[in-house]
């Protein structure tokens, strides 16, 4: 298979390799400051990452989990539109959903920094609501951080469901409503099942990156809304504490591969790859 | 994320006008409902291009301080000059160029990857298509963090070099799996034509397989450079020095963020539309000729 090997070595090599050498920094352990961490079967950092870092893994999880089911929420029925009223204008539809997406993931979240903050064009309708005070923000809220995940992420929701959608044929609701069925029955029994595919599919790839991240809380939260991301990055690139932010990737990584493979058990991985 | 939609499907029958005919308290009721979707999906449009306004308005914004963030006053001087601030800028040429090359490379072990997975049955094709999605499916913070230590555990100097390779690894996932998807139904059996009519097999390879596959290539060229020329999380773990674009975007920020930074990423936004627009116009007048 001399095709396949040079992409499989260099997946080995640099992606399967490095993953073992985390799982072996995660079970060493540094006697004293400044001493390079040995391989000791140290399963403190562990407990450590479950006792110290729980907040910021309940954030994680709540935000990415949050920001999931907005995603569907909004791009089901965008998918939904595009698919059946977009007509000969579908695949323009499609490309400006992606458009947004040509702008760098960084400058866009700087931009809603721009649209949200306290002299921004929003903030002041924001504080017309009755049960906010004069002093509300958008900026530095866990909100604005779920908003900023959904937003950046929203694409890898709308693009699979797009496509199980385009898949049926739509007919079968024709069937269903010659057959005496309401257009909600016939959607809920019929498009909503066939449709389920895409609906997982874009919720792993907007859990995953999301969960994972720390741009978001890092722009538009607070010291109060920092995530996993935000202590393994900490942790290794200024704290250099590398068997703690080792131990803190992996159950992120286990937590994460653990609903891929039960993913890809019940669905293929043809889905993921869109 | 095939945007430009490479492999419409079939349209198998017009959408029955289901409005034809009126009265019937259902068919208003499914009428007013179609309306609020529509006007649900305009706003949601409006959400999904709000900081694109932003960012292009504040291109003719002159920033009272030293961060474009807040309105001032209209200008067109930072238009005058896009290229003002110099580490901006070669960040931004540097970015190109780790693309460049890790783009190129990825196209070639992917693509590669992708023929031999969509074309031969062997053992252990399953496990190979796994592994090929777990690097997409890996937070990005993880690959970054596992790379970081192989490359301190070697004792690499981190830099242009740790940073295309990075790069490459979740490109080529990315290709395989892009082109793979494009040549799935491909008639094989056309190799086989092209040889017996005695076409030696680079030549077949030449004529008739590498065009029936470029579609595919472009499409995970032009989406590979893109996430490519984004990434912050796994360059973060592995640039050492070397700074990229976004790198650079950040580390400036808490003391600037110029207006060009605006009207760079604006430039990205008018070329990647006009990519977009000539590769869909190219797949539509294919599907054409290929029909």
């Amino acid at each position: 298979m001399g095709m396949l090997s040079p992409g499989v070595i260099w997946l080995l090599l640099f992606f399967l390799v490095p993953v073992l050498i985390l799982v072996k920094a995660s079970l060493s352990s540094t006697p004293r400051r400044f001493i390079p961490p040995t391989f000791s079967w140290d399963w403190s950092n562990y407990t450590a990452a479950f006792s110290q870092y729980q907040p910021q893994f309940v954030r994680s999880f709540g935000y990415a989990g949050t920001a999931t089911i907005l995603a569907i929420l909004i791009g089901y029925p965008l998918a939904y539109w595009i698919a059946t009223q977009g007509g000969r204008f579908k695949n323009l539809l499609i490309g400006l959903v992606v458009v947004p997406f040509f702008i760098s993931y960084l400058i866009r979240t700087i931009a809603w920094t721009s649209i949200l903050s306290d002299n921004g064009p929003f903030v002041g309708l924001y504080r017309l609501l009755p049960w906010v005070g004069s002093d509300g923000r958008l900026l530095a809220t866990p909100w604005a951080v779920i908003g900023g995940l959904t937003y950046n992420f929203i694409s890898f929701m709308i693009l699979p469901i797009y496509v199980s959608l385009e898949k049926i044929d739509f007919r079968l609701t024709e069937a269903a409503a010659d057959l005496g069925s309401t257009a909600w029955h016939a959607f809920r029994k019929v498009v909503l099942p066939l449709s389920m595919p895409g609906v997982f599919a874009g919720s792993l790839l907007v859990f995953i990156p999301a969960a994972g991240d720390y741009i978001n809380t890092y722009y538009l939260g607070s010291a109060k809304t920092t995530m996993i991301g935000t202590v393994v990055q900490d942790q290794f690139l200024k704290q250099q504490d590398y068997p703690q932010a080792a131990a803190l990737s992996m159950v992120l990584m286990v937590i994460i591969t653990t609903m891929v493979l039960i993913y890809s058990k019940f669905l293929g991985t043809e889905g993921l790859a869109v | 994320m095939t945007m430009s939609g490479g492999a419409a499907p079939p349209v198998l029958v017009e959408t029955p006008d289901l409005d034809a005919g009126t009265g019937g308290p259902q068919r208003i009721q499914r009428r007013w409902g179609r309306r609020v979707l529509t006007g649900f999906c305009v706003l949601v449009f409006l959400w999904l291009f709000a900081p694109l306004i932003n960012i292009v308005a504040f291109t003719f914004n002159r920033p009272l301080g030293r961060r474009n963030l807040t309105w001032n006053e209209f200008t067109l001087e930072n238009w005058a000059q896009p290229f003002k601030d110099v580490t901006l800028t070669s960040a931004f040429l540097r970015s190109l160029l780790v693309s460049a090359v890790a783009v190129s490379i990825a196209l070639v072990l992917g693509s590669l990857m992708a023929i031999a997975l969509a074309r031969y049955r062997f053992s252990g094709s399953k496990v190979t298509e796994v592994f090929l999605v777990l690097p997409l499916t890996t937070p990005e913070i993880v690959m970054g963090a596992s790379l970081y230590q192989l490359f301190l555990n070697r004792n690499v100097t981190l830099g242009f070099s740790t940073i295309v390779i990075a790069h490459i690894m979740f490109c080529v996932s990315f290709v395989a799996l892009t082109v793979k998807a494009r040549v799935r139904g491909f008639d094989w059996t056309l190799e086989d034509a092209a040889m017996d009519l005695g076409s030696s097999p680079w030549r077949t390879f030449r004529k008739v397989t590498f065009p029936l596959i470029l579609p595919g290539i472009l499409a995970a060229a032009l989406l590979s450079f893109a996430l490519s020329l984004d990434d912050y999380i796994i360059t973060d773990f592995t640039k050492g020095e070397y700074v990229t674009f976004p790198i650079q975007v950040n580390n400036q920020f808490k003391i600037s963020f110029p207006p060009q930074v605006n009207v760079l990423a604006t430039m990205i936004l008018v070329v990647s539309v006009l990519l977009l627009v000539l590769t869909s116009l190219r797949e539509d007048r294919s599907s054409v000729v290929g029909r």
